[in-house]
């Protein structure tokens, strides 16, 4: 994903004079390109995300799009007040992107770890969430934001994860969830790099006679109700996947949403991160097994939920 | 008086025009019951300078993409800020009757996108500086030649990120970029020095990399040249460390703390406006 980003970035600059670069001292030779095309609009802001984060505000308080880049942690909780003050309050075109969110970055440890995010960051007032499931989602979500007048928050994973579309996909806008693959029985309503996990749960779920919708629901704020309102009306049951704490996250959005809306006609099961650190040594393959997260198990929870 | 550009700084006009925005600041806090009166008089002689003397800026275009930027960093001493904005003609002086009414746009901290002439909502300390370098950045991007100003508190001078900014500033020797340090010796329940070590805090700004420079806070001269020599030539931002009393002007203002949360009364009103010379 990262890599996709940094490519699209390139381009993006390249024609939009507009988009100024802020790394927070990380992504190592990952942004040779854009520097080298745009020397003046790259910064290494360094080990220091307050500045970083009011000084992408200033910039687009003077007419630039700025694009903020690190870590999840130190990119959102880190600078949460910068976020929400200078980016959000003044209605900024202020883009963050986070890298190694929920568990991507399971090996490094606790502080990289990044399972709150979505909850800090849909609770501020004009900022929209976007989750990319994979590198084409990762590169359509960088047009979408830099389209936008205002703040934008882009949750990735790191780099090498299945790519699940063979291009940008022609539909993708934010707010606007994008249909994987069809079925009858469940909905499974996947959010960010948790995709192919669906996948594989909607094709092990098949084997036992479910089928399964797969959406990729890449935009947690706004939600998009259209998709919400037919799956509840049709379904026997709708699952909400994220690697993200079940506190404040994309499956408590969806719970909101549908007790708000008075939406009775379907349960709702919500599979996420539990509410404590995850201490263990680990990659993320080994964390989400761990946690319940893989494919098969989502499947097997699927599948006794549906009786 | 109108905008004194470029000349010397008329000393007694810009005094003048200092003791006006005191005592607006004054009514409005007595007739509003808000706090941080104090700390809004240790500023009004860096304002008085920075309006009527330094900035170049039109009232009439406030998003003037030339215009220079003036950021109140040090968001709680708003009344001041709103009063020399209305002085100056960005909106009318009659606004100022609403400071702190319910259904205004007079909010004890500066709104965001609201107030021609407020650059940035500040009353959250430490923001106003990354914001500033921010705009210093974008106007070497753009190829303007504008200059930002960021007004910072001591006490904010607490706050990380100001340091942060400090630094970025220094190491992309952002010229155009200066701060004033409103050093008052005082914050919110205590003594500066008492709570935080910031002394030598000049010492610290050009340790930092900064060309920095103390100055008596009161002096309107020295601070409008000061101001105005922004870029100066050294190659590096400008810090101004502003010795300034806390609750300048009225005798039983001055360095009380008991001013930073008070307001005064109708008849402390009354002499405090007979020692500015204003009844």
């Amino acid at each position: 994903m990262r890599n996709a980003f940094a490519d699209e970035l390139t381009k993006l600059g390249s024609t939009d004079k507009r988009v100024v670069m802020l790394s927070g001292d990380i992504g190592n030779r990952l942004f040779d390109k854009f520097k080298d095309a745009n020397p003046d609009r790259f910064f290494n802001c360094g080990v220091a995300e307050q500045n970083m984060m009011g000084l992408a505000a200033g910039m687009a308080m003077s007419g630039l799009r700025p694009v903020a880049y690190t870590i999840t942690p130190f990119i959102t909780s880190r600078c949460l007040e910068q976020i929400r003050t200078d980016a959000c309050y003044h209605e900024l075109p202020v883009t963050i992107v986070a890298v190694g969110a929920g568990l991507a970055y399971s090996g490094l440890g606790p502080t990289h770890h990044a399972c709150e995010d979505i909850a800090l960051l849909r609770a501020l007032p004009n900022m929209k969430v976007v989750c990319p499931a994979d590198a084409w989602e990762v590169r359509g979500a960088l047009r979408a934001a830099l389209r936008q007048d205002g703040p934008v928050y882009i949750r990735m994973g790191k780099k090498g994860e299945p790519v699940i579309h063979s291009e940008v996909p022609a539909s993708f806008e934010i707010g606007r969830a994008i249909t994987i693959e069809d079925g009858a029985d469940v909905c499974l309503l996947s959010t960010g790099n948790m995709l192919p996990e669906a996948i594989e749960a909607a094709h092990a779920l098949r084997e036992k006679g479910i089928t399964a919708r797969v959406v990729s629901f890449h935009t947690v704020k706004p939600l998009d109700e259209a998709c919400l309102s037919e799956a509840f009306a049709r379904f026997k049951l709708v699952v909400t996947i994220e690697e993200h704490s079940l506190i404040g996250g994309f499956g408590s959005a969806v719970a909101e949403w549908v007790i708000d809306n008075g939406v009775r006609t379907a349960p709702l099961l919500r599979i996420g991160t539990p509410d404590r650190f995850f201490k263990k040594s680990g990659e993320q393959e080994y964390a989400r097994e761990e946690l319940g997260l893989t494919g098969h198990q989502i499947a097997d929870r699927v599948a006794r939920a549906l009786g | 008086m109108s905008q004194m550009k470029r000349e010397a700084p008329d000393r007694a006009a810009l005094s003048r025009e200092a003791a006006r925005l005191r005592g607006r600041v004054i009514q409005m806090s007595h007739k509003a019951s808000a706090a941080h009166l104090a700390s809004s008089l240790s500023c009004c002689d860096v304002l008085a300078a920075a309006y009527w003397h330094v900035l170049r800026i039109d009232p009439a275009k406030p998003a003037d993409p030339a215009r220079d930027r003036f950021i109140l960093s040090k968001g709680h001493a708003a009344a001041a800020l709103y009063a020399i904005l209305a002085f100056r003609g960005y909106f009318p002086e009659e606004e100022l009757e609403t400071y702190c009414q319910d259904g205004g746009r007079l909010a004890e901290h500066p709104p965001a996108n609201m107030l021609p002439g407020v650059e940035a909502a500040t009353g959250s300390l430490g923001h106003g500086l990354p914001i500033g370098v921010g705009m210093a950045l974008s106007a070497r991007i753009n190829k303007a030649s504008y200059r930002v100003y960021a007004l910072l508190s001591d006490g904010e001078n607490n706050e990380g990120s100001v340091w942060e900014a400090a630094m970025l500033a220094a190491a992309q020797r952002l010229e155009h970029l200066c701060v004033i340090v409103d050093y008052n010796k005082w914050q919110a329940t205590a003594r500066s020095n008492e709570t935080l070590m910031l002394a030598p805090l000049v010492d610290k700004w050009r340790a930092f990399g900064w060309d920095a420079v103390e100055t008596d806070g009161h002096d309107v001269a020295a601070l409008a040249n000061l101001m105005q020599n922004v870029p100066n030539g050294s190659g590096k931002p400008v810090a101004i460390i502003a010795h300034t009393v806390k609750g300048k002007g009225v005798s039983f203002m001055e360095d009380d703390n008991n001013w930073h949360y008070r307001a005064p009364t109708a008849d402390e009103v009354v002499k405090a406006m007979k020692e500015l010379g204003l009844a």
